[in-house]
């Protein structure tokens, strides 16, 4: 087992401009965020020797940034291939393949500049395709929302309690200059957008939006020599399962068994217990995904999440601040959000968030990817425990 | 869990689903159209689409009997489910 605390994130950045940004494509997204990261962190190329990216060749990317790593990873698993390419990144450093890894993300989701591979290049071949995309398409809001109904029937979940989870991730976006949606909101205005996918309606959907990011990881020993405090990776966590571009591939869609198996690794590895999480980031494409996260996690009981949320646990004032940024719904998703849901966590850790939570010691990251095929959660700290 | 080939009844029953507003161009509708899972007899989730009913909440009901029907499209055949129970 990794110690907790061996590595830590020493740079940390979005692309200069997320949002609506038609002038940069999505390789020059990540450029420009893998520039800010490097800069954040006070290094240059050349003091990186470990290089990640996902939906670009990997060696055309480190090339362009004048990096030549004598290890990479290219782990591409969806929304949350980022995540895992972190994990992965952890390892290499405690195994001694690498010292500084620069993770690099950009994706120009919604001005669509050189989208470059896109998720279901990875798909390509696989039997989701050959057997699961007649039926909607593909289209997310159809497709990774399918357990909704179920959920609500199972649990005597509302729509209108549904809404709520939009709601509150709305009052924590309006104080977040960068985020894209900051008008309040109402659970009457959230049932009044338009209905995409029945019982999914527009404000239930994550944005689609233009944005990269990146990060520099190093070890717990070097990371005491960069200028801003370190964000110490405590605990990591990974799972596999649906893989099909649907959650009709999950074993139990109610009781997702890859959730409580990458939770299970993330407080085990980091020695942490769900009452040290001061705050708490879970990858919402749609309104039910914190819902199950929330479970999955073991935050709280089966069939108690949606309710947990429409009472009001997770809003400004709650006493689990979650997706502090706004989160997909309000501040950002490009397509494959995890890279943003991380550096949402890694600023409050750092306590330079725009919504900061008081005190906060210890983040956890959650997020998704192809629709439930994987998941990856993450464990960061102040300080090595 | 352990890995089987079996021949399906074809027998199911509606687990969950939703109901696309604008539907995937291979179906040729301008309507809304369901995308399911159901739940086979012998255990295991399909996604699927349930046809030859309205594609409405009220008609699309959680646990009904369905049944395996074969949609032939213009180079592929898709499996999909109808009610097992004609509609009134």
């Amino acid at each position: 087992m990794i110690p907790p605390g061996a590595t830590a994130i020493v740079g940390a950045a979005e692309s200069t401009e997320i949002g609506t940004v038609p002038d940069m494509s999505s390789v020059g997204l990540a450029i420009d965020a893998a520039a800010n990261a490097m800069r954040d962190a006070g290094i240059t190329a050349a003091d990186i020797d470990g290089f990640t990216c996902g939906y670009f060749p990997v060696a055309d990317m480190s090339r362009q940034l004048g990096i030549f790593p004598s290890w990479a990873d290219n782990t591409v698993v969806g929304g949350c291939s980022w995540m895992f390419q972190l994990r992965n990144a952890v390892a290499a450093i405690h195994a001694g393949y690498c010292n500084t890894v620069l993770i690099v993300y950009g994706e120009s989701g919604k001005s669509t500049r050189g989208l470059g591979q896109s998720f279901d290049a990875g798909q390509r071949g696989g039997t989701g395709q050959q057997f699961d995309m007649f039926y909607s398409g593909g289209q997310a809001a159809a497709t990774f929302t399918l357990p909704v109904v179920r959920y609500q029937h199972e649990y005597g979940l509302t729509d209108e309690e549904l809404a709520v989870g939009a709601v509150s991730q709305r009052e924590w976006a309006v104080d977040v200059p960068r985020a894209t949606l900051r008008e309040s909101t109402s659970v009457e205005e959230v049932l009044a957008s338009p209905m995409i996918a029945w019982p999914i309606r527009r404000a239930m959907c994550c944005l689609v939006s233009d944005a990269g990011g990146a990060l520099v990881v190093t070890s717990a020993d070097r990371a005491k020599d960069y200028p801003k405090p370190p964000v110490y990776v405590l605990g990591t966590g990974g799972a596999l399962e649906a893989g099909v571009m649907s959650p009709g591939g999950v074993r139990e869609p109610l009781r997702p068994e890859f959730i409580r198996t990458s939770g299970e690794a993330a407080f085990t590895s980091s020695g942490t217990t769900h009452a040290d999480i001061d705050h708490l980031m879970i990858y919402d494409a749609f309104i039910h995904n914190p819902i199950f996260g929330l479970e999955g996690l073991g935050f709280v009981d089966y069939g108690e999440g949606g309710h947990f949320i429409a009472e009001g646990h997770t809003a400004p004032g709650g006493k689990l601040p979650m997706n502090t940024s706004g989160g997909g719904l309000s501040y950002a998703h490009t397509g494959a959000y995890g890279m943003l849901c991380m550096l949402e966590s890694i600023r409050q850790v750092r306590g330079e968030a725009a919504n900061q939570v008081a005190d906060v010691d210890i983040a956890l990251c959650h997020g998704w990817g192809g629709y439930w095929s994987a998941c990856s959660t993450l464990i960061f700290g102040t300080s090595v425990p | 869990m352990d890995v089987e080939f079996f021949d399906a009844s074809g027998d199911a029953t509606l687990y969950s689903y939703t109901i696309q507003q604008k539907p995937f161009a291979l179906w040729g509708t301008d309507g809304p159209r369901s995308v399911a899972l159901v739940r086979l007899a012998e255990g295991p989730l399909l996604t699927s689409s349930i046809v030859n009913c309205e594609q409405t909440p009220e008609a699309l009901q959680l646990d009904m009997p369905l049944r395996a029907t074969f949609t032939p499209f213009d180079e592929v055949t898709v499996l999909c489910f109808e009610p097992a129970e004609k509609q009134p």
